[in-house]
């Protein structure tokens, strides 16, 4: 606790603090490279023959993710917390190769800790991160996942609080993590809401994001909260099916409980223990999501649906083919639900997409499982 | 009077340190939980501490955490410890103490929880990831069940945060010996005093000191500094590799934890 009311004080102050906005800005421009583009995705709208279909390019980031807007803000506030050494937990594998970059930016010692099963899924990133300077953690406890990543993290940090910053990926954890991360993020939906409003001159009637912490969903809905004739739809793993117990849709099939230091939604046995998720993608891969997604939920003001793995992968290939782009697995779960949606409305609505990640790290994965698929017909 | 408060009294007056001996309930099965509590008692433990086993025990190290997957695995729930809590107390008047993250209380029902546990013999319950901030109503409803909710409080805590959870304490104050998880250490930390002191400037209840106690030697380091000494993790591994067939091997270490704790 004493780290967390040491880490709220000092979010506190940069948060109106006009040079660190200042330095945050300028990093995000010229070494992420913010704004990201919003792109008309004319090849996909015309598949749907629907809605126009717009892009936030999350995926043309430096790293390849929105996972950086927030790692260079957390790991900004850490240099100047006087931290000597960063820590983070990852399933993809993203947030460890944005973390593994911000430290390698800012001269921070960085230690990321990592499911095995995650690592062996996620090989390439394992190797960027090394690349990186950062030191690599196989977790072997439990599901060998995100949640023990972030488990590990945990109690790495009460260890080592003194010189350690613990820079949490997502909008989950204990305040102030969830508003921190979340204003973090923020950045993409300001942005997208201005983009749009200089090329269509007027707001989306949907925003679609995929949802595992609910980072990158947090950050595109955030500006658009108070819009509300803007429809915010978050796409959970539903993985081998919402019927099956294979899947990571905390929100669609979850009761309220704590896990991380968090009140939310979570997949959970009758006994309240933390139940095992699956997800084609590493980074939905999460039995918890922030807390903000369960009050979006509970008050309606969001709603949020679930995309299967089969899905997933039918939108990774389709947006490949209409636009050029292969999506990172996470991301595709939300162009699956967009294609759904815009097939079903008429061409002067927009349904505006985040983009998260980029699709490189996943092309192994999914040509195993294209694989797979054959086998699986002969 | 509770139970926890009488032990404490009368081992005051007789100058000893209690030994508070934990083990994670349903480890190795659940019905080997009963012989090890008596067993405990038997070696010369003053408390027991009844772990309930979570998926994400995030402030237990290796060996807990392994205990956890096995209590788990034997079928240890809440509804099942409190069974067996209730059928040991035809057999014994030990305080017995449970250790529960939040999530498995909150999901059998906190009002529930604590009546149960009242009616099962339950002296107090210890909740690792409830901060004071969080923790008013389980406390309120442990009052009225006659239910001690016991803080920890860690190295890390400052001195008013220190003041604020010992004013709210119940039955002890857990301090906790080290930054990080629990886990058996070779040597203690230094400066344990001031911990200990600035928990006793704020109540007037007993100081355990816990987490990283691996032996008699360790044992003996803490007696001075405080009215308990928890030992858990040190437990926990010697009957995962020995085995329930060495029970009396078992009882026998805990002689000597206790033996390190008596009349110096």
């Amino acid at each position: 606790m004493p780290a967390l009311e040491e880490l709220t004080a000092a979010y506190d102050q940069v948060k109106n603090d006009d040079n660190f906005q200042k330095e945050l800005h300028l990093l995000l421009k010229d070494y992420v490279g913010r704004p990201s583009p919003l792109y008309f995705a004319a090849g996909l709208t015309q598949h749907c023959g629907g809605a126009r279909i717009y892009l936030k390019r999350e995926d043309l980031n430096h790293t390849g993710a929105h996972k950086i807007n927030n790692t260079i803000g957390q790991g900004l506030l850490a240099k100047r917390m006087g931290k000597k050494r960063i820590i983070a937990e990852t399933g993809a594998g993203q947030h460890g190769v944005a973390t593994a970059t911000a430290a390698a930016l800012f001269g921070l010692a960085c230690v990321i800790y990592m499911g095995e099963e995650d690592m062996r899924r996620q090989a390439l990133n394992v190797v960027r991160m090394r690349l990186l300077g950062a030191e690599v953690v196989p977790v072997r406890a439990g599901s060998r996942t995100l949640k023990d990543a972030m488990n590990e993290a945990i109690r790495d940090w009460v260890t080592n609080v003194d010189d350690t910053y613990y820079l949490i990926g997502s909008v989950a954890g204990p305040h102030p993590y969830p508003t921190m991360v979340r204003d973090f993020q923020a950045v993409i939906g300001s942005e997208a809401k201005m983009q749009l409003l200089e090329i269509e001159g007027r707001l989306p009637d949907y925003v679609v994001a995929c949802v595992g912490g609910g980072s990158n969903a947090m950050g595109i809905f955030y500006p658009f909260l108070k819009d509300r004739q803007v429809r915010l739809v978050g796409v959970e793993a539903a993985g081998k099916g919402l019927e099956t117990r294979e899947h990571a849709a905390t929100l669609n099939r979850g009761r309220p409980g704590v896990l991380h230091g968090s009140f939310s939604y979570l997949l959970q046995d009758a006994d309240g223990q933390v139940a095992p998720v699956h997800s084609v993608s590493a980074g939905l891969d999460y039995p918890g999501v922030g807390p903000e997604h369960s009050y979006l939920k509970d008050c309606g003001r969001a709603t949020y649906t679930a995309v299967t793995d089969r899905e997933a992968l039918e939108a990774f290939e389709l947006l490949g083919r209409t636009e050029g782009i292969l999506p990172a697995l996470e991301s595709a779960h939300a162009v699956a639900e967009a294609v759904r949606i815009a097939s079903s409305l008429p061409g002067e609505q927009i349904v505006l997409v985040n983009l998260s990640g980029r699709g490189d790290k996943d092309v192994e994965t999914v040509a195993r499982l294209f694989e797979e698929g054959n086998d699986e017909s002969h | 009077m509770n139970r926890i408060s009488e032990r404490f009294d009368t081992l005051r007056s007789q100058g000893e340190t209690a030994l508070i001996t934990y083990l994670t309930a349903g480890d190795p099965t659940l019905a080997d939980t009963p012989d090890l509590v008596l067993a405990m008692e038997e070696g010369g433990a003053d408390l027991i501490e009844l772990g309930v086993p979570f998926s994400d025990p995030m402030a237990d190290g290796p060996v807990i955490q392994a205990a956890s997957q096995r209590a788990l695995k034997a079928g240890a729930n809440v509804r099942a410890i409190l069974d067996i809590v209730y059928r040991l107390r035809t057999r014994t008047e030990i305080p017995i103490i449970l250790m529960s993250y939040f999530n498995p209380l909150l999901q059998y029902g906190l009002r529930a929880f604590t009546g149960d546990a009242a009616r099962a013999g339950v002296d107090g319950v210890i909740v690792p990831d409830l901060p004071l901030e969080e923790s008013g109503i389980l406390r309120e409803l442990a009052d009225a069940n006659g239910i001690a909710l016991i803080p920890l409080v860690a190295p890390t805590s400052p001195p008013d945060r220190i003041g604020a959870i010992a004013r709210e304490a119940r039955g002890f104050i857990y301090c906790v010996t080290v930054k990080g998880i629990t886990g058996p250490r070779a040597e203690m930390p230094a400066n344990l005093q001031y911990l200990t002191s600035m928990v006793r400037r704020s109540t007037d209840l007993p100081v355990a000191l816990g987490f990283g106690v691996s032996g008699p030697r360790q044992a003996a380091q803490l007696r001075d500094l405080a009215d308990g000494v928890v030992v858990g993790s040190a437990l926990v591994k010697f009957v995962a590799e020995k085995g329930m067939e060495n029970i009396k091997q078992f009882i026998t270490f805990v002689k000597e934890l206790k033996n390190a704790l008596g009349k110096g």
